[in-house]
């Protein structure tokens, strides 16, 4: 028995050091911070009233004047806008694909997005929309709408921010997707063409419904990316202009390292860490169905 | 049957064209000089190619990518070779002992996996500050290591639980230690999912950004990621330089890809899918 502890310890303890020291420590550093002031005196829930009261997080006057909206509002509009679309597109690529002559070379092509940095990503993205080089605007002036670059207006600055991240990130569920149609056993599509039914029919009672698990993965994880998104808004934007496209993880950053402020940039940390730990729970839910 | 196959296969590449524009895109302009660029890129009146956009950042005066791209070597080696050995071992310990703390380790590597890097940069940053590592790589491939360590670790976890358990037990009745089985007999047969991990830790050391940006901030010592924010010029975008040093940072993790592409896809298959 005391070997068998001694080869646990072998296999285990090394890494997991290092977890605690340098993941679960500052996590839980961060935590404590965001309970303090900057003299470290414990007050109590001060710096989240003062974080979600501040017009760099929610601000209401951003609704009826447009951008700014808050980092938080424009998190949640990326999860809006970017979700639905990299879902349904990642499926019907995935659907699609299937049938073409070259599927894997198309589906590679695709995936490149999510293989650069993304800091290289955001560069991508600017370059895409820029007035003179994008190829965003060649196709706009044929709809006779005049070039500009689209990322430098308050008023499309993060629209365009997230239809580029669009582009990047569809390759994942493409190729998750593809994967898992894979894994639908043929004869199940036989029996539902015997029976007569239409191919949409199949494709909603057969295909959807046995993609399911692999769904909440795309979502779960692709929420965790909208949530965590920063290089790619750091480095075409910076959050702006006047933080038109600033995000929670972008604040954070500026709170701690240009205003060095870090009792209010750990509250920032704080909300965006409970955000993507509730995300994830259908991940730990799998651990617990594990077990038993 | 046979023109609707075609529409599709004609859709198919017409997605695939849409993607790859972009990329066309940015090569054209950092091969082209810039007066045949004003009236698009994809105007081929005049061509002549060049590559003075991609010497200029290489050799850029104050953010040089050939010194980038070399530091983000020495980076990112260490910072795959270390996580992958340590978690490998962990993550062989939790899926073939069963001891009390094994459940919560689990909980927690799924947590980590969920963790945005900016909780743990202030704390992070004041920690290797009292060490006097920041602005090391050895503080930087600390972090890395940490940050990598939980998501190999559940990967390996889970490649370990779907491989029989035959071969070390027969080992083990021929008297060997667990860790000679381990070293000897579990190690070889991981080689592909090793290959995996490997790939995709691999590209992301070489893909960050936010860790090399609160840990590292010398001139000479910044990583090539760093660098392409400082390429763009002060009163213009030089598109022509941007472009081409975009091309130099991404062009490695895609040679990755493309050489351990059945790898790479597996990991990210295998790792979200569990």
């Amino acid at each position: 028995m005391r070997t068998r502890a001694k080869y646990v310890a072998f296999f285990v303890v090394p890494a997991f050091a290092l977890v605690g020291i340098f993941v679960v420590y500052p996590v839980a550093r961060t935590v404590v911070l965001s309970f303090l002031d900057s003299d470290g005196k414990f007050v109590g829930l001060q710096n989240y009233i003062k974080v979600l009261s501040s017009r760099e997080i929610v601000n209401l006057e951003g609704l009826s004047r447009g951008f700014p909206l808050g980092a938080l509002v424009h998190n949640l509009l990326w999860i809006a806008i970017h979700l639905p679309l990299t879902l349904a597109l990642g499926l019907v690529l995935a659907v699609l694909l299937r049938n073409v002559r070259g599927g894997a070379v198309i589906k590679s092509i695709i995936f490149l997005g999510m293989v650069m940095p993304m800091i290289v990503g955001g560069v991508m993205i600017n370059f895409m929309f820029d007035k003179n080089l994008g190829i965003f605007n060649a196709f706009m002036e044929i709809f006779g709408i005049s070039a500009r670059s689209w990322t430098a207006y308050p008023d499309t600055a993060l629209l365009a921010l997230i239809f580029g991240s669009v582009w990047l990130w569809v390759g994942f569920s493409t190729v998750l997707y593809s994967a898992g149609l894979e894994t639908i056993p043929k004869d199940l599509y036989e029996a539902a063409q015997l029976d007569g039914a239409s191919a949409l029919k199949i494709f909603t009672k057969i295909t959807i419904p046995m993609l399911r698990p692999i769904t909440i993965v795309v979502v779960t994880m692709t929420l965790l990316w909208e949530l965590k998104v920063f290089d790619i808004v750091y480095v075409a934007t910076m959050g702006g202009p006047g933080g038109a496209s600033n995000v929670l993880a972008l604040q954070m950053y500026l709170y701690a390292f240009r205003a060095m402020d870090f009792n209010r940039s750990a509250v920032v940390a704080v909300l965006l860490t409970m955000s993507t730990l509730l995300v994830s729970l259908p991940l730990l839910r799998t651990l617990r169905d594990d077990q038993s | 049957m046979k023109p609707k196959a075609m529409l599709v296969s004609l859709l198919g590449w017409l997605v695939a064209l849409v993607w790859i524009l972009p990329f066309m895109g940015v090569f054209m302009t950092a091969i082209r000089p810039l007066d045949e660029l004003l009236n698009g890129w994809w105007n081929f009146q005049t061509f002549r190619p060049t590559i003075s956009n991609f010497s200029g950042a290489w050799n850029h005066p104050t953010a040089a990518l050939s010194r980038g791209m070399l530091n983000s070597l020495i980076v990112a080696v260490p910072a795959t070779l270390l996580p992958l050995f340590l978690a490998t071992m962990a993550g062989y310990g939790l899926s073939r002992y069963k001891f009390r703390l094994r459940t919560p380790l689990l909980a927690l590597v799924i947590i980590a996996l969920a963790l945005p890097q900016q909780t743990i940069a202030v704390p992070i940053f004041q920690m290797m500050n009292a060490l006097n590592l920041v602005d090391t790589y050895l503080g930087l491939i600390i972090v890395h290591t940490a940050w990598g360590i939980p998501w190999i670790a559940f990967f390996m976890r889970n490649f370990f639980t779907t491989i029989p358990k035959a071969m070390e037990e027969a080992a083990r009745i021929d008297g060997a230690s667990d860790i000679t089985i381990f070293f000897k007999v579990v190690l070889p047969l991981a080689m592909p999912a090793i290959g995996s991990a490997f790939a995709l830790q691999f590209t992301w050391v070489w893909s960050d950004f936010f860790l090399a940006l609160i840990l590292i901030y010398s001139p000479d010592k910044l990583l090539a990621t760093q660098r392409i924010p400082l390429m763009r010029g002060v009163y213009h975008v030089d598109w022509g330089l941007l472009s081409s040093a975009a091309i130099l940072v991404m062009v490695v993790p895609i040679v990755v890809y493309l050489i351990l592409q059945r790898y790479y896809i597996r990991g990210m298959v295998g790792w979200s899918l569990k």
